[in-house]
């Protein structure tokens, strides 16, 4: 996840205090690892010297929480084209999977014994997400949905690619 | 302790072998998911794990008796008292009201009508299908309907619930609640499931996945 980008879609919604956005990043974003105030002060500084945002006038009041980032036109803009930008669909035929099988094949090695396990080591893993979801909030369960349906998308592969293994054995060997 | 067990069960419709040689065994209160490609006789051994069919070789065991040697009538009383069945499209009875359904398997082991029917009711407000009960299932979406299929299977607290594809016919969302519910009335009544389904994510509610390749039935081997 993108944390400059984020502070700055955050900060398109309403001018924030750096606290505010340290809490909003946590809540929806941060997966257990929260932002140190740090690296939040730093990227909001790198925003404002490229002139995504400016820093509001500094408000009376104690404390050092006084200052309100305020957006720009320029970072509105790149918000907007961020959002409609789709991110780019991996090609996944070199994807780590696909060339075990292929030299497990060509080493004569069996891969479907690999691929068994892979599909309980998957199995596995969304066994842990369901039971985040059926215990979590629904931030959680929206993230674990992700991982969940891309887990079972290489499922459908592996499954796929088993049935498949007599043919790519054959050709693996002819060439 | 074992709640069902096939061992080294093989089953033949005619010249096709559809069981050869399964072994599987399922503990008591313990959720299992069967998995495996179409045809590769997932449903076949559910039916030889219920007494639905009695198999050409091999034992089925359930609480440490055998029941393949049973009489089909005593194996039918096995079936109505002990066990409880949701199928991919909800059968439901169309001309009983979704209630009568639900206290289907409680009239047919002899409860009387109006006791059947109040232990058939709270089951609608905990699926959310409060106010449905005197619906008629022609008269409920698919996911209500396979609500109402599940507390059917289970308003009798059977010692094992056989469900094949609960969740076929639905849409993710449907089907996650339904899993949902699934998993929450069996661990509470302790009752022990077999789960036949094809997808992983439905899969995943259950403690424990096996796989049915060529009629028989492999662990998962993790690494
Ligand atoms: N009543 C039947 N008569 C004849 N053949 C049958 C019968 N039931 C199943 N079979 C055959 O037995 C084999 C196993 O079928 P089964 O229904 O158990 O598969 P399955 O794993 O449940 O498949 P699916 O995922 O498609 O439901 C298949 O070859 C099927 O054609
Ligand atoms: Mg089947």
């Amino acid at each position: 996840m993108s944390v400059p980008m984020t502070l700055l879609g955050l900060l398109e919604r309403e001018p924030s205090h750096g606290y505010d956005l340290k809490r909003d990043y946590d809540t929806f974003f941060s997966r257990g690892k929260p932002l140190p105030f740090g690296q939040v002060y730093a990227t909001l500084g790198r925003l404002a010297r490229d002139g995504k945002i400016v820093v509001g006038e500094v408000e009376p009041g104690v404390g050092p929480e006084r200052k309100r980032y305020v957006i720009t036109e320029r970072g509105a803009t790149e918000v907007e084209s961020w959002l409609t930008e789709p991110v780019e669909a991996e090609p996944n035929l070199q994807t780590v999977l696909f060339t075990k099988v292929v030299l497990a094949l060509m080493l004569g090695r069996p891969a479907e014994e690999y691929l068994d396990v892979q599909r309980a080591t998957h199995l596995r893993r969304m066994q842990e997400l369901t039971e985040i979801k059926r215990s979590g909030n629904l931030v959680d369960t929206m993230l674990a949905d992700h991982g969940l349906f891309h887990l079972e998308a290489d499922l459908h592969w592996i499954d796929t690619t088993v049935a498949r293994l007599d043919a790519l054995r054959t050709m693996v060997a002819q060439r | 302790m074992t709640a069902i067990e096939a061992r080294d069960v093989a089953l033949s419709f005619g010249e096709t072998p559809a069981l050869r040689g399964a072994t599987v065994s399922v503990a008591s209160g313990e959720i299992v998911a069967v998995m495996g490609p179409s045809g590769s006789g997932k449903s076949t051994l559910l039916h030889c794990l219920a007494g639905i069919l009695v198999p050409d070789s091999g034992e089925i065991h359930f609480e440490g008796r055998r029941i393949d040697t049973l009489s089909e009538t005593e194996r039918s009383a096995l079936r109505r008292d002990r066990f409880g069945f949701v199928f991919q499209f909800g059968q439901l009875v169309p001309e009983l009201t979704a209630e009568e359904n639900v206290a289907l398997p409680l009239l047919l082991s002899g409860v009387k009508r109006g006791a059947a029917l109040a232990q058939a009711r709270p089951w609608f407000d905990r699926l959310g299908l409060t106010g449905l009960g005197r619906r008629r299932s022609g008269e409920l979406s698919g996911g209500q309907a396979q609500r109402v299929a599940l507390a059917r299977g289970l308003v009798a607290r059977p010692g094992v619930l056989f469900a094949d594809e609960p969740t076929g016919a639905l849409d993710s969302l449907t089907g996650e609640q339904v899993m949902e519910l699934l998993v929450t009335s069996a661990r509470e009544q302790g009752t022990t499931v077999v789960l036949v389904t094809h997808d992983a994510r439905v899969a995943a509610y259950a403690d424990r996945q096996v796989i049915v390749r060529d009629g028989k039935v492999n662990a998962l081997v993790h690494s």
